[in-house]
């Protein structure tokens, strides 16, 4: 599971009012280089929940990026540092096992083989 | 322009996964046929939604990847063992695409909403009593309900929430599955539709639709009004037709 997914998954189990963004617990992080693409980045970065992307990243060992959402200038600046690093948290670090924690419930959703488990139990739907 | 789609003998497969069959051929003939229109419609990102095998989302990537290298795609099945499958298959052509384990899409409505660009699906859409829909395993692959459309009637309001402002969505049906009541249902959500394949196999009459946002108000409004009639009429047409077939 890479960050942009992580980003985009809430918890719903029934009355959950808070259910994003969901707690990693990391156990075995890898990462597979993607060919790096500012356009795809700047289509996605309005959409990203900037905090929650830099804890997510803290959570699995990467401590690059700025505490606060840079402005759209630095997006559409020519110096791609920080696109860069933005592709790296997004799309290049994986969390292969581990778990997603709900951060109202303290649910767990495990993470197994890359893949998040988000079924919930019949007494949650 | 290449067209290659996933190779049967390196797609993953397990007793409780659907393999793929006719249903899923006809699917992915149907993006076949329509490889320009998607290539030149560049979406970002696609989306398949209960991927079993990883048949369908593999074949996808492979016939958008040299055209389009850089799109992000997420898989999604009710199925932990599917999901897994899924993985396999891509990884076994070399392509990766997100996999998560969600009934439907639950766990990403919220928060990627209007952002899917191509959406496919094969849903399960065999008329089984009620009772068999979404059971674990393999049956979750086929059961659907009354008319086959008890996970279809579900899913269409969430496609429409993950669509992009340009979204397309692919879907195969059955005529049994009352395809034209699908289309009014999308229709009143202002789609437009389109039958891509239409395959009669033995024992299943195939269609594929493709349906895309049309926000031509006055057809919406029109439409609307004479749905209920319009939904009488197509389910009348569509057991006629079904009759004939048979």
């Amino acid at each position: 599971m890479r960050l942009i997914t992580h980003n985009m998954l809430s918890c719903n189990i029934k009355g959950v009012t808070n259910g994003f963004p969901l707690k990693i617990e990391a156990e075995k992080v890898i990462e597979k280089e993607v060919d790096f693409n500012p356009d795809f980045l700047k289509h996605m970065f309005a959409k990203i929940e900037w905090k929650a992307l830099v804890e997510a990243a803290r959570a699995m060992g990467y401590g690059e990026l700025p505490e606060d959402s840079p402005d759209v200038a630095v997006i559409e600046s020519a110096d791609e540092t920080f696109l860069k690093k933005l592709h790296h948290a997004l799309l290049e670090i994986h969390l292969e096992e581990g778990a997603l924690v709900c951060p109202e419930t303290g649910r767990k959703f495990p993470v197994n083989k890359g893949i998040p488990n988000m079924l919930l139990h019949e007494d949650e739907v | 322009m290449k067209s290659r789609t996933a190779d049967i003998h390196l797609v993953s497969s397990h007793r409780e996964v659907y393999e793929p069959c006719d249903d899923s051929f006809a699917l992915v003939d149907a993006l076949l046929a329509d490889q320009t229109n998607l290539i030149n419609h560049n979406p970002k990102l696609c989306m398949e939604i209960g991927s079993g095998s990883g048949y369908v989302i593999t074949s996808l990537i492979l016939l958008l990847k040299e055209s389009l290298p850089n799109v992000h795609y997420l898989a999604t099945d009710t199925n932990p063992i599917a999901a897994r499958v899924t993985n396999e298959t891509l990884q076994a052509h070399g392509v990766s695409a997100e996999v998560v384990c969600t009934d439907i899409a639950s766990c990403l409505e919220e928060r990627l909403s209007g952002l899917v660009d191509v959406m496919v699906m094969n849903p399960p859409y065999v008329p089984t009593p009620e009772y068999e829909v979404g059971v674990e395993g393999i049956a979750s692959a086929w059961a659907g309900g009354e008319n086959g459309r008890s996970v279809i009637d579900r899913v269409l309001p969430v496609v429409d929430r993950l669509l992009s402002e340009r979204g397309w969505f692919y879907l195969v049906t059955l005529t049994s599955n009352y395809p034209s009541e699908i289309c009014l249902v999308m229709r009143e959500r202002g789609y437009a539709s389109r039958i891509v394949v239409q395959r009669s196999t033995e024992e299943e009459n195939l269609i594929v639709l493709k349906f895309w946002r049309d926000e031509d108000e006055e057809s919406v409004v029109k439409e609307t009004a004479s749905v209920s009639f319009l939904t009488q009429f197509s389910r009348s047409l569509s057991s006629f037709v079904e009759k004939q077939w048979r």
